[in-house]
């Protein structure tokens, strides 16, 4: 099963290095991580997507939470949540392409960021269905570059997902 | 008044009411051992080897309970404490080891002698700081201390760059600590508890399991209020010895892949196993899937990521053990049926009768020195009173079996790291801690080796520390393994050409050597050892080499899948089953 784990941290040197060495030196997957500081900048954000069996999880969680640095873990697998995540794809598409391009960049609300002579680079935010379905529809038009942030997720209100 | 930030570190010591120091200097941590040259209350004691001092002040740690802290030096000397700071770690045990560190400015640029400790030992540690500035000094030391000791125990690292004890501050001392990230649950749930207490009320064949656990949580009385109580019997992890008195009848001795047959059969039949302060390590229960098929497990564990890591849990309950059996004492008393004491008979029946079946037995020699039987007698001449060391191997197996241990922290050997070199140095430790006890190192020839050159240390500081070398020429265990797995291809495992004279070894150092080659003479040198109160003693006990450890679980194989000395064909038939 794949999880998305929210782990706040303190913000100090070296905690990265402690929750990516937790992972390496148990043999825990990292799918991604994304880390960044939260309104208090003593304390930050990390985003882990992970998968393994549920009592793997469960031991991935106890363990980032036995970690001094480690203030709060929510596996958001518990939790109904919204995840986003953005990408920036750089495509060159052929002239009599490039219109779709666009069109298709509006269908998914992306915005056009750059563009050269031959190239649109477009942003897409979304969560991972989105995200892929819209890889999946531009990979034609001949992607030259391509990076994504990892996922960041957040609880809904009011909402709790039964286990 | 401002203090250097050497000054800064030793005052902190001293408010941790930290009485000995084990350590060896170098050129970044000068600063701090020149306060050190007319410190009165603070005692360094110069090891000859950093692992040596981490060891030290290890074994200081089991004998006493109190934090073992250790002092090197940046690089090599940084590096030298990684087994130590590993071994520690393994086996929960809290250490505060301060290393030097260049300069802050030098960091990071591969200057002379630097090592990123912090990195090298992030995996290895319960925490580690690299302390930036003079300021925050004490509030790391404070946290460090706090760390190591609270919780489950481990060691905790300081990294002290030069300038940092070079530099100055005000001497400011936090009176208390909190670590928002850090919040280790005490008390276990009360619900749990109860369904806990229900489910030892309805047990007829259940069993406890202690562990180093229920050592370093102080809760041996609370531990055995509550098997008296319930007539529940006892084995013990290797870590657990003496978590529960060994000459109890309640005892079933150690578990595991040399454990008695009566604690390994008992485990596998009983129908409630009650895991206390235990990780449920590969070497207690060997075959997970066919460990105690019968039981539903109680698990009681200060880590929650002890509890469901090896084994099923049906019950788990995070909490401090010693809190959690007093807490499940007060519950079983509550419950209404007590009449338990008549169902409980039948099984502490038929565990007697595997006692009687297969006890932990050798075939006494009059000829050679069964290494069983040296084990014996320092419990009967020591009247089961010493602290036993131990270095790893056959040594420490037969030290586990033979030496029945009626007190907590007694038993001081390296469970989960397996350490060889352990045993001599936190005998030091445990002398220093423990000044009018009589504490033994029972070796192997192997062994002790790894960590002789400290043979100086406890010369110099008179400790009457005994070192008992099994001295079976060999890497006994590894040989044994090689005679019962690999046709008796002795590959690297022969020492004994290459020995030294042990006896003489001692003598060069200012030490004595005793030397025993027959069964008689056993008894007689350790009687001889103990006469000797200012000095160290080797005791080489020249020992049957074919000697092997038994009963023994073959490493897959499930924990009553054990193998015996006795009845030479079945034991190859069984084997070739395993295999
Ligand atoms: C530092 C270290 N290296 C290697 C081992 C693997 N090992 C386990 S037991 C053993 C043999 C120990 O020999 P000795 O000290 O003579 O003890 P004996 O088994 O003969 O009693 C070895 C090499 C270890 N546990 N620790
Ligand atoms: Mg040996």
């Amino acid at each position: 099963m794949r999880h998305t784990i929210s782990v706040l941290v303190e913000n100090k040197f070296g905690v990265l290095s402690r929750v990516s060495g937790l992972f390496s030196g148990r043999g825990y997957n990292i799918e991604s991580l994304s880390v960044g500081e939260t309104i208090d900048p003593a304390t930050s954000v990390m985003t882990i997507v992970t998968t393994g069996e549920d009592l793997v999880v469960e031991q991935i969680t106890k363990q980032l939470n036995k970690l001094i640095d480690v203030i709060k873990v929510v596996d958001f697998m518990e939790i109904d949540h919204v995840e986003r995540e953005m990408v920036l794809v750089k495509v060159s598409p052929r002239k009599d392409d490039r219109t779709e391009v666009l069109q298709l960049a509006e269908i998914f609300r992306g915005r056009i960021v750059d563009s050269g002579p031959t190239t649109y680079t477009i942003e897409i935010t979304g969560d991972e269905g989105k995200i892929n379905a819209f890889i999946e529809l531009i990979k034609p038009f001949g992607i030259k570059e391509f990076v994504r942030t990892g996922k960041v997720a957040i609880g809904r209100e009011g909402l709790k997902k039964a286990k | 008044m401002k203090k250097s930030g050497a000054e800064i570190l030793i005052e902190c010591l001293k408010r941790e009411g930290v009485k000995h120091v084990f350590g060896y200097p170098g050129g970044v941590v000068l600063n701090i051992f020149d306060v050190l040259y007319d410190e009165k209350d603070v005692q360094l004691i110069l090891t000859r080897h950093e692992q040596a001092a981490i060891h030290a002040a290890d074994g200081y740690a089991r004998a006493s309970g109190k934090a073992g802290v250790a002092i090197v030096t940046s690089g090599p000397g940084a590096t030298n404490t990684v087994t130590g700071i590993a071994t520690a770690s393994m086996d929960s045990i809290p250490l505060v080891v301060f290393s030097g560190q260049v300069p802050t400015l030098l960091i990071g640029n591969d200057a002379f002698q630097e090592a990123d400790i912090v990195g090298i030992t992030r995996p290895c540690t319960k925490h580690n700081f690299l302390v930036k500035d003079v300021k925050d000094l004490a509030q790391t030391v404070r946290e460090a201390f706090h760390i190591a000791t609270t919780g489950r125990p481990g060691p905790v690292l300081i990294d002290l760059p030069k300038d940092v004890t070079a530099g100055s501050a005000e001497f400011v001392w936090p009176e208390e600590v909190k670590i928002r990230g850090y919040n280790p649950t005490y008390h276990g749930n009360k619900y749990m508890i109860t369904q806990a207490a229900q489910m030892i009320a309805h047990a007829k064949k259940p069993v406890i399991m202690a562990g180093g656990g229920v050592v370093l949580s102080g809760a041996a009385k609370e531990l055995r209020d509550l098997a008296e109580h319930a007539k529940i019997p006892v084995t013990m992890t290797l870590m657990g010895l003496g978590g529960f008195p060994g000459s109890s009848k309640l005892s079933l001795g150690m578990l595991g892949m040399h454990g008695t047959y009566y604690a390994n059969t008992a485990v596998q039949n009983s129908d409630l196993l009650i895991g206390i302060g235990v990780r449920f390590d590969d070497r207690v229960t060997g075959r997970t899937e066919a460990f105690a098929p019968h039981a539903k497990i109680i698990q009681i564990d200060i880590d929650p990521t002890s509890i469901r890591k090896n084994v099923r849990a049906d019950l788990p309950i995070v909490g401090d053990v010693k809190n959690v059996l007093k807490d499940l004492q007060k519950a079983l008393k509550e419950l209404k049926e007590q009449q338990w004491g008549a169902v409980r008979n039948a099984w502490l029946k038929q565990i007697e009768l595997w006692k009687e079946e297969r006890p932990l037995s050798y075939s006494f020699d009059k000829n050679v020195i069964k290494p069983e039987f040296v084990v014996e007698k320092i419990y009967e001449v020591t009247k089961g009173e010493a602290i036993i060391c131990t270095e790893v191997g056959q040594n420490q197996m037969w030290a586990a079996q033979f030496y029945k241990y009626d007190h907590p922290r007694r038993w001081l050997s390296s469970g989960g790291l397996g350490t060889m070199g352990y045993g001599f140095p936190a005998a030091i430790g445990a002398q220093f801690a423990c000044p009018d006890k009589v504490v033994f190192d029972i070796a192997g020839d192997g062994s002790i080796q790894m960590n002789i050159q400290e043979l100086a240390t406890a010369v110099i500081n008179k400790l009457p520390v005994k070192v008992a070398i099994l001295n079976n020429g060999y890497l006994g265990m590894v040989r044994q393994w090689q005679e019962l797995f690999f046709k008796e291809r002795y590959s690297h495992t022969h020492l004994d050409t290459g020995n030294p004279d042990f006896v003489k070894v001692a003598e060069a150092y200012g030490a004595v050597g005793l030397r025993a080659t027959k069964p008689e003479e056993v008894e007689p040198v350790i009687r001889e050892s103990l006469k000797i109160k200012n000095k160290p003693v080797f005791l080489d006990f020249v020992v049957d080499w074919k000697e092997k450890v038994y009963p023994m679980v073959p490493a897959g194989a499930s924990i009553d899948e054990m193998i015996f000395e006795e009845k030479e064909e079945k034991k190859e038939k069984k084997l070739k089953a395993v295999k």
